[in-house]
C-alpha cells in the first residue's frame, strides 16, 4: 500500500500533465486522440528517450553533457560509413556505432573528472569534435544506406509501434530500477548530493562518473542508430541542438540541475510532455513563432509545478488556513 | 597571481603585435590597391576570387565549394580562389567578419551566398567602396535594402519560384483535381525557401488542388518528419506532400511509411541529392529539382570573371533549374 502510494506521489504530477496536454489536444482536434497519433509519437519518441536515459544518470551526479546531439550524430554517420562505404552488416555497424558513443563520453568523463575540468566545458568541445567527425566520416554528405538498416523502427504490424519504442521503454525501466534499487544507484546519488561526504564515505567518485559518462555516450550512441534506421540514411547535421531537448525533458521531470535528486521515469514523462507538444500543436497547424513561445512556456510551468511539489502541499495549506480560520 | 597577470601581459602584447603588423601590411599595401580592383584583368597576376558560402557543413554548399575549386584547379592561370564557409547557417556575424577579412585581404572579386538577405548589405557595400567587384549567389540579396543602400549586386543564380512550379505541375498531372495537399516549406526568413512555397503555390492553384495546411520544417529531416506525420494523421485523406527541400522529403517519406500510406501519398522535393536518388527509382519521392548546385558557384565565379574582363555587364543571370524524376533519370543515364 505505501509502496503504491509513493509511486503515486512520485509520477502524478508528470503523468497528470502530460495527460492533461493529450485530452487538449483531443479537444483542440479530432484526429490527436486516436490509435494512429499516439502511435506515431511513441515511433517518434526513442531517439530523445534515449538520450534523457543517460542525461537524467549525468545531471543526477551533478554533470552535464553537451555533446550528446553531436554524438547521436556522429554514431549515426558510423553507421554510414561502415554499412556503405565498408559494406558492413548492420548488426556488426551496430555495436561499431554504440562503442563510438560510449567512447565519446569515457572521454569526457575521464577528462573531467580525472584533470576535474567542469563536465560542461569539456562536454561542449566534444559538442564540436563529434560533429566535426561526423561531417568528416559523411564527407558531409546525407548517405543513402536503404532498407537493410530499417528493422529497428519498421511498425510491428497490427500494432504500429516499432521495435525502438520498446527498446527505449526497457531502457526507462533499467534506468529506474538501477537507480534506486541497486548499490550503483544509491552511490551516484550520494555523490551528486555531497561529493565530498560520498568520497569520505569510502566511494571512489572519480570512477563512478567515468561510468556515468560513459553510459550517456552509449544511449546517444544507440539514439543515433534509431535514428538512421528511421530515414535509412545517416545525416551528418542529424539532432543539432537535440542535448537542449533531452536536458528540458530530464529537467522538467523534475531531475535537479544541481544533481543528487532525480527519477528516469519522470524524465520519460518529460519526453513525452515535449513530443506531445511538438505534434499536437503541429496538428492543429500552430505556427512556427508560436510553437517555440508554447513550448518555451511549458517547459517553465513544468519545472515551476514541479519546484511546488517539494515545498508547498496543499493538505498543509488547507489545514494552516482552517486553523487561521480558527483563530479570527 | 603573479601568472595571471603575466599571461595578461603577454596577451596584450600579443594582440598589440597583430594590430601592428595588420596596420603595418595596410599601410605599406595602398600603392598598388586602388588600380588592382578594375584593372587586374591585364595586370601582372591572376584576379583573386574569394567565394563565401553558407554552412559548409551543409551537403549542398559543401557541393557548391568542390565544384568551384575543381573549375579552379583547370583554370588555375586565370584566377585564384579563396574559399569559406560559416559554422551554421545563421551565424551572420561569422560572415560578416569574413567578408571583413576578405576587404582587409584586398581579393579582386567577393562571390557571396549571403546567410541574410539584408544583414549582408551594409557590409558588402564597404567591400564595394574598397573597389571589390561583389557578385551575389544562391540566396538574392533583398532589393529595397540594396537600393536603399545605393548600390548594385549582380545576382547569378536559379529562379526557385520558377523550379518550385516544375515540381509541382509534374506532382499535379499525377492527382486528381481537388486532391488535399500540404507544403512543408523551409526556414520562413529564407528567401528561396519562400520562393518555393509560393512556386508550389502557383502550380497547386492552378491545377486546382486544396492545399489543407503549410508548415515550416526548418529544412530539417527530423523537424519535417514530425509535422509531415502530424499533418498525416490530421488529415488522413492527404494525397501528396511538397517539401521545400530534399532533406525535409526524406522526413517525409519516412512519416508517410510509418503510418503505413507507402504509395498513396505523393512526396516531392528540391535539390536532387544524392540519397533521394533511389527514392525517386522506386517511387517513394516523385519528383525534385535540379539547380545544378555543384555549379552555382562557378556560374557565379565566371560571370565574375567576365564582368571584369569587361566582357559582360554587371546585371542579373538566371541559372537553368530542371525537374528530376524517375523517367529523367532513365534518360540521362541512357
Amino acid at each position: 500500500m505505501t509502496t503504491i502510494r509513493k509511486l503515486f506521489a512520485e509520477y502524478a504530477a508528470m503523468a497528470g500533465i502530460w495527460i492533461g496536454l493529450v485530452i487538449l489536444f483531443g479537444v483542440l482536434s479530432e484526429y490527436f486522440l486516436t490509435t494512429r497519433t499516439l502511435g506515431m509519437i511513441a515511433n517518434q519518441i526513442p531517439p530523445l528517450t534515449m538520450l534523457a536515459v543517460g542525461m537524467t544518470f549525468v545531471l543526477i551526479i551533478g554533470g552535464i553533457d553537451l555533446s550528446v546531439g553531436s554524438v547521436m550524430g556522429l554514431s549515426g554517420a558510423v553507421v554510414g560509413l561502415a554499412m556503405v562505404d565498408w559494406s558492413w552488416s548492420f548488426y556488426f555497424a551496430l555495436p561499431l556505432a554504440v562503442g563510438v558513443g560510449a567512447l565519446a563520453g569515457l572521454a569526457i568523463g575521464s577528462l573531467s573528472a580525472g584533470i576535474r575540468i567542469p563536465s560542461f566545458i569539456v562536454s561542449l568541445g566534444m559538442l564540436e569534435i563529434a560533429r566535426g567527425l561526423a561531417f568528416m566520416a559523411t564527407d558531409s554528405q546525407t548517405k543513402f544506406i536503404g532498407e537493410r538498416v530499417e528493422g529497428l523502427t519498421t511498425p510491428i504490424g497490427g500494432l504500429g509501434i516499432a521495435p525502438a519504442f520498446f527498446i527505449a521503454v526497457t531502457a526507462v525501466t533499467v534506468g529506474q530500477l538501477t537507480l534506486g534499487q541497486t548499490a550503483f544507484g544509491r552511490r551516484i546519488l550520494a555523490i551528486g548530493a555531497n561529493e565530498t561526504a560520498a568520497h569520505l564515505a569510502g566511494i571512489r567518485t572519480r570512477i563512478y562518473k567515468v561510468i556515468v559518462f560513459a553510459i550517456s555516450g552509449a544511449c546517444a550512441g544507440i539514439a543515433g542508430v534509431f535514428f538512421t534506421s528511421k530515414f535509412q540514411s545517416a545525416d551528418p547535421n542529424a539532432a543539432v541542438g537535440m542535448e537542449l531537448s533531452a536536458i528540458a525533458s530530464v529537467v522538467v521531470g523534475g531531475t535537479s540541475l544541481m544533481g543528487g535528486r532525480g527519477s528516469v521515469v519522470n524524465s520519460f514523462f518529460g519526453v513525452l510532455i515535449i513530443a506531445t507538444l511538438s505534434s499536437g500543436l503541429a496538428q492543429i497547424g500552430a505556427s512556427e513563432p508560436s510553437k517555440r513561445v508554447i513550448t518555451g512556456a511549458v517547459i517553465v510551468a513544468a519545472v515551476i509545478m514541479d519546484a511546488c511539489r517539494g515545498r508547498w502541499n496543499p493538505f498543509r495549506w488547507w489545514k494552516r488556513s482552517s486553523s487561521e480560520d480558527n483563530n479570527t | 597571481m603573479k601568472r595571471i597577470s603575466s599571461s595578461i601581459l603577454s596577451a596584450v602584447c600579443v594582440f598589440t603585435a597583430v594590430l601592428l603588423t595588420g596596420c603595418g601590411s595596410k599601410e605599406s599595401m595602398p600603392a598598388p590597391s586602388p588600380d588592382s580592383g578594375s584593372s587586374s584583368g591585364s595586370a601582372k597576376s591572376a584576379p583573386r576570387v574569394s567565394l563565401i558560402m553558407k554552412s559548409l557543413a551543409n551537403e549542398f554548399f559543401k557541393t557548391m565549394a568542390d565544384g568551384a575549386e575543381a573549375h579552379q584547379e583547370e583554370n588555375s592561370d586565370t584566377y585564384d580562389l579563396i574559399v569559406n564557409g560559416i559554422k551554421n547557417e545563421t551565424d551572420l556575424a561569422a560572415q560578416v567578419n569574413l567578408v571583413e577579412q576578405m576587404i582587409a585581404q584586398e581579393v579582386d572579386v567577393i562571390v557571396i551566398a549571403p546567410a541574410d538577405s539584408k544583414a549582408l548589405v551594409p557590409v558588402l557595400k564597404r567591400a564595394k567602396e574598397a573597389d571589390i567587384l561583389v557578385v551575389n549567389i544562391d540566396n538574392k540579396l533583398d532589393a529595397g535594402v540594396l537600393e536603399q543602400a545605393g548600390l548594385t549586386v549582380p545576382f547569378v543564380g536559379p529562379d526557385n519560384r520558377v523550379g518550385a512550379k516544375k515540381v509541382g505541375d509534374a506532382l499535379a498531372a499525377k492527382l486528381a483535381k481537388g486532391d488535399k495537399v500540404a507544403i512543408i516549406e523551409g526556414v520562413t526568413t529564407a528567401f528561396n525557401g519562400q520562393q518555393r512555397r509560393k512556386g508550389f503555390e502557383d502550380a497547386m492553384t492552378a491545377a486546382g488542388m486544396s492545399i489543407v495546411s503549410t508548415q515550416s520544417g526548418q529544412w530539417e529531416m527530423d523537424k519535417a518528419n514530425n509535422v509531415a506525420a502530424a499533418m498525416l494523421s490530421e488529415h488522413p485523406d492527404l494525397k501528396a506532400i511538397l517539401c521545400a527541400n530534399d532533406s525535409m522529403a526524406l522526413g517525409a517519406v519516412a512519416a508517410v511509411t510509418s503510418s503505413g500510406k507507402t504509395g498513396k501519398v505523393a512526396v516531392v522535393g528540391f535539390d536532387n541529392i544524392s540519397a533521394v536518388q533511389p527514392m525517386l527509382q522506386d517511387g517513394r519521392i516523385l519528383a525534385t529539382a535540379d539547380q545544378y548546385g555543384g555549379k552555382l558557384a562557378v556560374f557565379g565565379i565566371e560571370a565574375a570573371l567576365q564582368i571584369l574582363d569587361g566582357e559582360a555587364t554587371p546585371e542579373d543571370r538566371t541559372t537553368a533549374v530542371d525537374l528530376v524524376t524517375k523517367e529523367t533519370l532513365a534518360e540521362t543515364a541512357k
